[in-house]
């Protein structure tokens, strides 16, 4: 497809067919799969789909925004306990309380950016972890929530499994597809060009015309919306929630992986990390110590080799963008 | 006035770098700036482009006090700037670093940037580059691209920080023509230049700074004439 206005001898990249018929090929199994797969596949699937979409918004951020946060735990728990309870307090339906779940925990991005957007550089990766320790033991000493030992969700109950199963599952589909798209048009639009520029340079974008403090606001709190689904979706699927496994700074840890293996600041590197980190998750994590070490270690090589991860790997190979935001100029 | 700063004042801890500097510019002026390394010429662009907030003094543009707005929004009100180190949008190509300018600088629509876009690019003959990838430019390509950018923006004043130096003779013919056209056009500019006859060529006015201070500021010859100014610039220019 091609772009066309009166003024036009330039156009936009043409959507990628290759990967977009890739993507359907992907679509057309996946909405099928319940099916004819197996249980712990729809179960694999949310849970990769969470770390899917949280990585998506850390390389928003980290990749685009130049914030490098080591504290997005905050709003996965959030979502996650927003979630739970909504279904256990006020009989709100997991299905229905997960979007409900990501809103929320945007909302709370909006007082909390108040103190993050105060430091820069480093201070701002210690003080949004330290901002997610704050929220971690706020919600340990809420006692409706089940305090520091945590809860399970009982909203489930009397709903018949297969079906419960079923749902997520397609919750997860449709949001992984949501995130991808809505960061695809995003980056292709007038504000995707301001994006970009203030990944290159902050300077020269701010004296080029772009409101970067409200850009990068704008990030942190579509990041937030992002990382409280991811975290309300996991939840729901796994039914039970506890403070430490809701704000661990592992889940950070994993999508700076994600995001480092698969190229920061491309839109691709995510998706391809999320694989790569799958496999290495389901054929070594039986591995236990030597699988994290593993994990950092291949971490440590790509940063050291290879900065522009596999995406940027593949682009410099193939010269090939494999979902292209770029605008091609064509002279007349 | 198109622009005033008055007494403006920044220090950088004990370093005053600017000491209560004040002049301005008029419409469809040109302002060579000279001066020394380190004299505190680029301080000055800051100040004006909002990089920098002053310690004291006022900057007028256009009838509007702009002392307290952001950058981005000095920049939608009028003033183009280029930066001395050039800071392109490097993973970004050269029409999109342009486009980007027009779009949020020149507060315009796509459409609009693209054609924008390609008239500066014929302009500063870098259409041959338009899908090149900024930032792995030579540096003359990515100084060429630094003041399209800003003339991207379509401004009422163009501030331009050391573009001709490293130009052979006949690139510094080529871009003071341009400049010329620019000018033609109606566009206020302030050039703070080493290439003193590069600046003589097309300079209205020339102000020379030295320790954050204004040591003179008149007509070009006059002012290249004057005795103290020789000896500030004894060997920095025959
Ligand atoms: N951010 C800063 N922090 C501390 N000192 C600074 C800063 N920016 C500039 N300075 C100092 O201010 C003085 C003036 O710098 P400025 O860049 O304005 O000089 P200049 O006239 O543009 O010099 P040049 O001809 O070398 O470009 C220098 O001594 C410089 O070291
Ligand atoms: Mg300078």
């Amino acid at each position: 497809m091609t772009v066309h206005t009166q003024h036009i001898n330039m156009t936009r990249t043409p959507l990628p067919i290759l990967p977009i018929s890739l993507g359907v090929l992907f679509l057309g199994t996946a909405i099928t799969m319940p099916f004819w797969g197996q249980a712990y596949w729809l179960h694999e699937f949310v849970n990769i789909s969470c770390f899917f979409i949280f990585a998506m918004m850390w390389n928003l951020l980290a990749g685009y925004g130049g914030m490098v946060s080591v504290g997005q735990q905050a709003f996965f728990g959030l979502g996650g306990y927003f979630v739970l309870a909504m279904g256990n307090l006020a009989g709100v339906s997991p299905f229905i309380g997960i979007p409900l779940a990501a809103i929320l925990t945007a909302i709370m991005a909006l007082p909390l950016s108040k103190l993050a957007f105060r430091l820069n550089g480093g201070y701002f990766a210690i003080g949004t972890w330290v901002i997610a320790e704050v929220v971690r033991l706020t919600v340990a000493n809420i006692s409706i929530v089940g305090g520091g030992s945590g809860t399970s969700l009982t909203a489930f109950r009397g709903v018949d499994r297969v079906f419960r199963q079923h749902m997520t599952y397609w919750i997860a589909l449709t949001c992984v597809v949501a995130t991808v798209a809505l960061i695809l048009l995003f980056l292709r639009s007038k504000q995707g060009l301001a994006l970009q520029a203030i990944r290159d340079s902050e300077v020269a974008a701010s004296s080029q015309g772009v409101d970067v403090i409200r850009m990068k606001l704008a990030v942190y709190v579509v990041a937030a919306l992002g990382c409280g689904l991811a975290g309300a979706l996991y939840f729901a699927s796994n039914l039970r929630i506890s403070p430490d496994a809701a704000f661990s700074v592992n889940w950070t840890a994993f999508a700076i992986f994600i995001v480092m293996i698969g190229g920061v600041g491309r839109i691709e590197g995510p998706i391809i990390g999320t694989f790569v980190f799958w496999l290495i998750n389901h054929y070594l994590s039986d591995y236990g110590t030597w699988y994290l070490i593993g994990l950092g270690g291949l971490a440590i090589v790509m940063s050291l080799y290879m900065k522009d991860g596999l995406a940027g790997f593949i682009h410099r190979k193939t010269g090939k963008d494999f979902l292209s935001i770029k605008r091609i100029y064509r002279s007349k | 006035m198109l622009l005033t700063v008055e007494n403006a004042h920044k220090s950088y801890g004990a370093l005053a770098v600017t000491k209560g500097m004040s002049f301005s510019v008029e419409e469809g002026e040109t302002l060579g700036i000279l001066g020394p390394n380190g004299a505190g010429k680029t301080t000055l662009f800051n100040l004006i482009s909002g990089d920098v907030s002053l310690d004291s003094g006022i900057v007028h543009f256009n009838g509007q006090n702009i002392t307290t707005l952001a950058p981005f929004q000095r920049c939608q009100s009028g003033i183009g700037r280029s930066y001395q180190v050039p800071h392109p949008f490097g993973n970004m190509t050269v029409f999109e670093n342009l486009i980007t300018a027009a779009c949020f600088g020149g507060q315009m629509s796509e459409p609009e940037a693209y054609d924008v876009a390609e008239e500066v690019m014929n302009s500063m003959g870098l259409t041959s580059l338009a899908n090149q990838q900024a930032g792995s430019m030579t540096l003359l390509n990515r100084k060429r691209l630094e003041l399209a950018r800003a003339l991207a923006t379509r401004p009422k004043l163009l501030l331009l920080d050391e573009i001709a130096g490293g130009l052979t003779e006949p690139e510094a013919q080529e871009l003071v023509t341009e400049l010329k056209k620019i000018k033609a056009k109606g566009t206020t500019m302030i050039w703070i230049e080493h290439v003193v006859h590069a600046l003589l060529s097309i300079a209205d006015r020339l102000m020379v700074v030295n320790f954050g201070e204004k040591l003179a500021d008149g007509e070009p010859m006059s002012v290249m004439n004057d005795p103290e100014v020789k000896r500030v610039y004894m060997g920095i220019e025959a």
